[in-house]
């Protein structure tokens, strides 16, 4: 390789390494403010807000802040709620989503463009709008009391008031439709030839070839569930079911310790990044094409 | 396997039933069912607490969002006082009756002559023109940021995971957070962003108010949603990058299709379906914009920053006028549903 | 034989005690001073009789409001619970909560200041242990050394003599002289800043018949309240958007517009340096708020005796008395107050109690209220960010009228 060619490669590294560099500033800053505030003791925190040094460790830093919320509120309870709430709506979500999308892009029968526009419709209400009349119906919905497995009315203060009506997510059925409609005939077809019915391929066949947004749908779910605010404050009053945003709250009224504050809002962050992070290396590239000749 | 055609087709009831039933039943309940309620209650008048004394009072909430009253400012009027809110202040109180329940909303200049517009909710029209405003603003600029994140994070480099993490970093951090310290970044005396400024161009830079100036807010809004959620899209558009098959790629490379080929005839036409996606969902979630403002501005200042769902959160839950809240997240609903297939109609068109 | 064998059984079973039973109360979360006392109140209760006992939540500050009226539109309100007193008069005209007259009237509240109790159309509603006092702020050194008078009982600051002497603070160099906690909304805008109109002879709206707040919220009077209002902003005497609450204590601010839940953190850092004065006088005596977090018995409660026990448990002179030894927060009787170090007579926050004898008002008690509040912070917030005081006025008197129209007249 030449020294011209050379040069302007690493040139073109260093240049690369500095807009990363930038970007992960531009992007990550606040996330890092965050984090760096649990550790400095509140009176510090706006003291050195201008400063670019807020971010690095300084010997005032200190544990006390965490000590304080494990000892003082109870995120350890509210972590286990709002993990719970949360993994079951990926879960479930995950099936019930891209089951119902699979039903609107591949099958043919009558209704399926009405059921489409439906959904398609569905997109655009926002939550506030139905928040009301949606506690009226939940407080007098039936339930089978998994203790007792007596009926029990009403759906208020419980962990399954949380999630059960928002499984059915039309982003999500969105988003499974978009990719389903780029998955080719000829392999559903081929498992039809072999007598395979409609669940089968969907099961088989279908689902194994969408990780990539089974990945971003499982993300969606799960960030849409433990970000949940409004929702829980609504229904849940008493303690044993609360999750963590609501939790937050607490913490924001108690104190006007930042500190504080900010070390709960890192804990309650973490859970997702790690969620993030162990679901997106299956972000790599789908073998669909190869599926088509072997 | 009688009814079983050469091409997949049609599928029986039951298959269908299994598959789509559960979704079915869950928005039936959950998001149908209180739309209709709500649809119901916008034709009430219906308080917060009051779940009992109800009545019926047919179109009167949606004539109270539109109605508009034009009247020409007469001239004496004009000569003494220039102020148009002051000139419509004058003459209500001249002629109570007439104008009751009018407020003042703009004025325009129609034939040489003043005239004065009222309407009875003057803020929901004006919420109506600044949702559009955030929208033209925040679609653009958020999805070509998350096409240009995907593209980028797309590639194999070094330290692409961190970026990945990094990019998605502002839609994983709680709003109350991501709020609380954006609100410190654009402070106008002690915020980041202005004493950058002062750094980079001297103690008389222009330090812009730009949470409080009712010019900037909405700007600062849309770049501080823009910022939290390309993420998310991203994500969006690296799954529908995934979903292009490697193969393509390769015959290019072995036809000798340079970068900038590939991009344009292999990866743009693969992803038509998902910026399609892309934008629509973002001008639908742009719509409904209501968190960013309810923590940072409160509407404010002087009503720039008030939306179509924050006012009639603020008028459904605040002041418990939930009937009326209703109508108007009716209209929105009607409103995006209306927009979203103008959009998707054009894009197709577009695209193709 | 038999007989004497069933009666003797029977009288033994009446006897025997039964398990207290529960008596659920919730209340909202707040700091640990306040909260510990509630526990121990709560538990000097529960040791002093043995028939109820009582099981209390606490639920987020936050979102208390919202959370109350989810579980009083569902049916699921406990049988007591705190409210903030101005909401008070409209959960009573929904039907939630029942009113404290007759058998539930609790003993001891006629003792209760006006702060501590809340009614609707004469009837009583809620009452509380604790009130809270508006206060101007300041430390003596820092006045002295400006050569600024100190405001008294008898006599005030005038609104003028104030904002001069701001402007005189500013001149000699001090940034944002006064800290107004411009950065908070909610309902502290409408609890500190209307008092400001009732100083001025104006008020949120005509308090004989609940009807009319055209020509008194939009008077003559309140639009130089408003006008003042923006002034101070305008001048830069006050920071429309403070960074932190931090001004008055880092000695940023010389003024310090606060509650006097602040008294407790101020003494700690100033000691007897600090001043609590009270605020400006805008025409006639100066006005403060009343009325903070008291107690309601839902209407959906079984056992309503029960309730009316706790409630009269909790105003008890000494109740409130221990409750503000431990949370510093102002007695809602004399009785308790005189029992208190901070505020009997030679207490140094005895002021406080003055205060609120003298100058204080509730806010209008109608089911109104949190519309007409709404407005209010609305039209102040408008006039903060540069608009006009008379448009603005206008628009929330329209608002209320509206919605009094709307709702015909609440009753009235």
């Amino acid at each position: 390789m030449s020294r011209s060619s050379e040069g302007a490669l690493v040139a073109g590294k260093l240049l690369h390494l500095a807009l990363m560099l930038l970007a992960g500033i531009v992007f990550a800053y606040p996330m890092l403010f965050m984090f760096a505030a649990g550790f400095k003791p509140s009176e510090t925190i706006f003291a050195e807000l201008g400063s670019p040094t807020a971010l690095i460790p300084n010997a005032s830093w200190t544990l006390a802040n965490y000590r304080a919320m494990f000892e003082k509120g109870s995120i350890g309870a509210y972590l286990f709620n709002s993990g719970l709430v949360s993994l079951v709506t990926v879960v479930a979500g995950i099936f019930i989503n891209s089951a119902a999308a699979f039903a609107l892009a591949k099958l043919k029968w009558r209704g399926q463009g009405v059921a489409l526009s439906l959904v398609i419709g569905l997109l655009i209400v926002p939550f506030e709008v139905l928040a009301i009349p949606l506690l009226l119906i939940v407080s007098k919905l039936p339930w089978i009391d998994i203790g007792t497995g007596a009926i029990v009315f009403g759906w208020l203060d419980s962990l399954h008031v949380q999630f059960v009506p928002f499984l059915a997510n039309a982003f999500c059925v969105f988003l499974f439709y978009q990719f389903f409609k780029d998955v080719p005939d000829e392999l559903l077809e081929a498992a039809r030839m072999d007598g395979a019915g409609a669940l089968t391929i969907y099961l088989r066949v279908v689902l194994p070839v969408c990780k990539p947004v089974i990945v971003t749908a499982a993300i969606i779910l799960f960030l849409g569930m433990w970000n949940q605010y409004l929702w829980p404050v609504m229904t849940v009053h008493t303690s044993e079911a609360r999750t963590v945003m609501v939790g937050l709250q607490q913490y924001y009224g108690r104190t006007t310790q930042w500190g504080e504050i900010m070390a709960y809002a890192s804990i309650i962050t973490l859970p997702v990044l790690i969620f993030f992070l162990a679901f997106q290396k299956h972000f790599i590239r789908s073998v669909v094409g190869s599926g088509i000749k072997g | 396997m009688a009814s079983d055609i050469k091409h997949f087709g049609h599928a029986r009831w039951s298959e269908v039933a299994a598959l789509l039933g559960p979704a079915l039943f869950l928005f039936a309940a959950f998001v149908l069912l209180p739309f209709i309620m709500a649809v119901g209650f916008s034709f009430t008048n219906i308080k917060l607490l009051q779940t009992d004394k109800v009545e019926w009072v047919g179109l009167d909430n949606y004539t109270r969002m539109f109605s508009l009253k034009l009247v020409e400012a007469p001239a004496a009027l004009v000569k003494v006082q220039q102020n148009p809110a002051r000139q419509w202040r004058q003459l209500k109180r001249a002629d109570p009756v007439a104008f009751d329940g009018f407020q003042y909303l703009t004025d325009l200049e129609l034939a040489g002559s003043q005239y004065l517009v009222g309407a009875r909710d003057p803020q929901f029209l004006r919420s109506i023109v600044n949702t559009f405003l955030f929208a033209l603003l925040v679609v653009p600029l958020q999805c070509g940021l998350a096409f240009a994140m995907a593209l980028w994070v797309n590639q194999k480099f070094r330290g692409r995971v961190g970026l990945r993490t990094v990019f998605f970093s502002p839609v994983v951090t709680s709003m109350v957070v991501v709020s609380a310290i954006w609100g410190l970044i654009l402070h106008t005396d002690a915020g980041l962003l202005n004493q950058l400024l002062r750094a980079i161009f001297g103690e008389d830079a222009a330090q812009p108010d730009w949470l409080g100036d009712s010019r900037l807010a909405m700007l600062s809004i849309a770049i501080m949603s823009a910022w939290q959620g390309a993420g998310f899209q991203m994500l969006i558009f690296l799954s529908g990058l995934q979903g292009i098959s490697n193969d393509q790629y390769e015959a290019a490379s072995v036809m000798g299709a340079s970068a900038w080929q590939k991009f344009i005839y292999i990866t743009v036409p693969g992803l038509k379906r998902t910026l399609v996606f892309v934008m629509l969902s973002t001008t639908i979630m742009a719509f409904g914009l209501f968190t960013q403002v309810d923590v940072l501005t409160g509407g404010g200042p002087r009503d720039s920053t008030t939306t179509i769902i924050f006012h009639a959160v603020r008028v459904g839950f605040r002041e418990q006028d939930i009937a009326y809240g209703s109508a108007m997240t009716l209209f929105f609903f009607l409103f995006v549903l209306l927009l979203s297939f103008g959009q998707k109609k054009i894009m197709e068109r577009l695209g193709s | 034989m038999k007989y004497l064998l069933g009666a003797a059984l029977a009288l033994a079973a009446m006897a025997a005690p039964a398990a207290p039973q529960a008596l659920h109360v919730w209340r909202h979360e707040t700091g640990d001073l306040e909260m510990v006392a509630s526990a121990k109140a709560v538990e000097r209760f529960n040791r002093q009789q043995s028939r109820w006992r009582v099981v209390v939540e606490t639920l987020p500050q936050g979102s208390y409001q919202q959370a109350v009226t989810a579980a009083a539109m569902t049916g699921k309100l406990p049988c007591v619970l705190d409210l903030d007193q101005p909401s008070v008069p409209n959960f009573a005209w929904a039907g939630h909560i029942q009113p404290l007259e007759g058998k539930l009237r609790p003993a001891g509240a006629d003792a209760l200041i006006a702060g501590g109790r809340s009614t609707l159309k004469g009837k009583l509603y809620a009452v509380g242990q604790f009130d809270v006092v508006l206060a101007l702020y300041a430390r003596k050194s820092v006045l002295q050394k400006a050569g600024i008078r100190v405001a008294s009982l008898e006599q005030p600051y005038t609104a003028t003599e104030f904002r001069d002497i701001l402007r005189q603070l500013q001149k000699q160099g001090v940034r944002y002289p006064l800290d107004l906690n411009g950065q908070r909304n909610g309902e502290w805008v409408t609890y500190a800043f209307s008092p400001w109109l009732q100083s001025a002879g104006a008020d949120l709206i005509d308090r004989r018949t609940f009807k009319v707040a055209d020509g008194v919220l939009n008077s003559d009077k309140a639009l130089t309240v408003l006008d003042y209002y923006r002034s101070l902003f305008d001048e830069r005497l006050a920071s429309r958007k403070p960074v932190d609450e931090q001004a008055f204590t880092s000695g940023r601010a010389v003024f310090n517009y606060n509650g006097s839940w602040a008294d407790s953190e101020y003494r700690k850092k100033f000691k007897d340096d600090l001043l609590a004065m009270p605020p400006p006088a805008f025409g006639q005596a100066p006005r403060i708020g009343a009325g903070s977090w008291q107690w309601a018995v839902s209407s959906s409660c079984p056992h309503p005796e029960a309730a009316r026990q706790f409630v009269e448990h909790l105003i008890s002179a000494k109740e409130i008395a221990a409750f503000s030894m431990e949370t510093g927060l102002m007695p809602t009787s004399e009785a308790a107050a005189d029992m208190t170090p901070m505020y009997r007579v030679g207490g140094y926050g005895r002021d406080y109690f003055e205060f609120a004898r003298r100058f204080a008002v509730l806010r209008p008690e109608t089911p109104a209220y949190p519309l007409i509040s709404s407005s209010f912070e609305r039209a102040m917030k408008e006039v903060r960010e540069g608009g006009d005081a008379a448009e603005a006025l206008d628009r929330a008197v329209e608002a209320i009228q509206q919605d009094l129209k709307r709702n015909r007249g609440y009753g009235f």
